[in-house]
């Protein structure tokens, strides 16, 4: 019985390329370990689904939705997450040369950058436990309203909404470097935003959301 | 500063707990403030299982967090039921449940663990050691069960070896995050599965994290648990 099988995509940049303000170990474990185990094991729920459906055993494809869901979320939002920074003092982290369209929406918005920054943050040192924040837009043609969400473990953002960038506020992705200052991880995120990669996801709609990922 | 209330008993952090819902309001309650216990041993006492740094930065700085969250939600709801705002009141019991769950787990950790110099790893006699086998078939199966609850947590938060309140039975329990143990059951033992627990020495080997805390569970503190 077939099933899609995952590969753990590149990163568009080196491990180190985002210093100082993620550590390349940091880079190396998150990508190469933890993406990776999303992957090995959304395979294994897939091959097991694939099984428990010709054998129509139910209880047993039940039993797999947990497991299929976290772990397909976490190789979502890992992927997202990658090509949403750009390596430290890359043209990509200008937020005004790069995401004009976005800029102004978030201005109109929240009235200053500054002030969706904190707002971000907010959201991002709210999280009670593992989890993700995240910049979103309504599906559709042309630039829609934005939104901050959190989403919870490695619980994707629901269909019909576009990711402009997210930010993973798993201990694993920044414990080595910046220990419980969560807030100076926060802080440092906005350095290796790929402001590029936004604009694009906010002015194209859905392009890059998590179905184009999961797309073999 | 109420030094009597800075006890060291993870039963006194649960007493807090309580007596600051029951007190919620009165004017007893701003001296019911929850703080940090000490610990029973030195940071790196429980070494090689957990480092010394982790155990440093576990109780200095996240267990105080916690503390110091918990008491400023708990002076913002007095000060919500003094206005009697029900709406602000309703609005903090996430981050009662968030950092409240987080002292009280993180107070009975702290004994549930042991040098082993001091018994640790010591398995469990009498009573409990009866119950364990007639649960789980011997201590190793239920440690291989709970390894397995443990590497199931989808996200941050903790497995317990719990005991039903109703019918004395023990069990396994996983909770998410800092939710604590409360209600139907008692909290026996727990096993802190947050990544800032381990990933220091452990990394994203999170297994070998569990496998070697089974070398400092202080059994004698869980037997105590369990017979109370």
């Amino acid at each position: 019985m077939s099933s899609p099988q995952y590969t753990l995509p590149s990163l568009p940049y080196a491990y180190d390329a985002l210093e100082p303000i993620v550590s390349s170990e940091i880079m190396r474990l998150h990508h190469q370990k933890h993406h990776q185990t999303y992957i090995t094991n959304l395979n294994a729920a897939l091959t097991a689904q694939a099984t428990a459906l010709a054998a129509h055993d139910i209880p047993t494809l039940l039993s797999l939705q947990a497991k299929l869901a976290f772990n397909a979320g976490g190789h979502i939002n890992h992927s997202l997450f990658w090509r949403n920074l750009a390596p430290y003092g890359s043209a990509a982290t200008d937020m005004a040369r790069s995401a004009p369209a976005l800029k102004r929406v978030i201005e109109t918005q929240w009235g200053s950058v500054e002030a969706f920054v904190a707002a971000f943050g907010q959201v991002l040192l709210g999280l009670q436990g593992s989890g993700w924040g995240w910049l979103v837009c309504a599906g559709g043609d042309g630039p829609q309203p934005l939104e901050i969400v959190s989403t919870k473990d490695q619980e994707p953002v629901g269909s019909g909404k576009t990711v402009v960038f997210g930010v993973d506020m798993w201990e694993h992705a920044y414990y080595l470097q910046y220990l419980n200052n969560k807030a100076g991880y926060v802080e440092g995120i906005w350095k290796v935003i790929n402001w590029v990669e936004a604009e694009e996801r906010f002015t194209k709609g859905g392009v890059n959301d998590g179905g184009a990922v999961l797309k073999l | 500063m109420a030094a009597s209330l800075v006890r060291n008993t993870a039963r006194s952090a649960l007493r807090n707990g309580a007596s600051a819902t029951r007190a919620a309001g009165s004017l007893t309650f701003a001296r019911g403030k929850a703080t940090l216990p000490d610990l029973a041993y030195d940071y790196s006492a429980l070494e090689p299982s957990i480092s010394g740094k982790i155990m440093e930065l576990h109780h200095k700085n996240h267990h105080q967090t916690y503390v110091n969250s918990y008491n400023t939600a708990i002076e913002q709801l007095q000060e919500a039921q003094h206005k009697g705002d029900i709406a602000a009141q309703i609005a903090l019991k996430p981050l009662i449940n968030f950092h409240g769950g987080g002292h009280i787990n993180h107070t009975l950790f702290w004994e549930n663990l042991a040098p082993k110099s001091a018994g640790g790893g010591e398995p469990p006699s009498g009573a409990l050691s009866t119950a364990i086998n007639d649960s789980f078939g011997s201590l190793d199966e239920f440690k291989t069960k709970m390894n397995a609850a443990l590497a199931g947590i989808q996200g941050s938060g903790w497995a317990w070896l719990v005991k039903d309140k109703q019918t004395g039975s023990i069990g396994i329990k996983t909770y998410a995050n800092q939710d604590p143990v409360v209600g139907q059951f008692q909290p026996l033992l727990g096993i802190d599965a947050w990544e800032h627990a381990y990933y220091l020495q452990y990394q994203n080997r999170k297994a070998e994290y569990f496998g070697a805390i089974w070398d400092v569970i202080n059994w004698k503190a869980v037997e105590k648990r369990f017979s109370a």
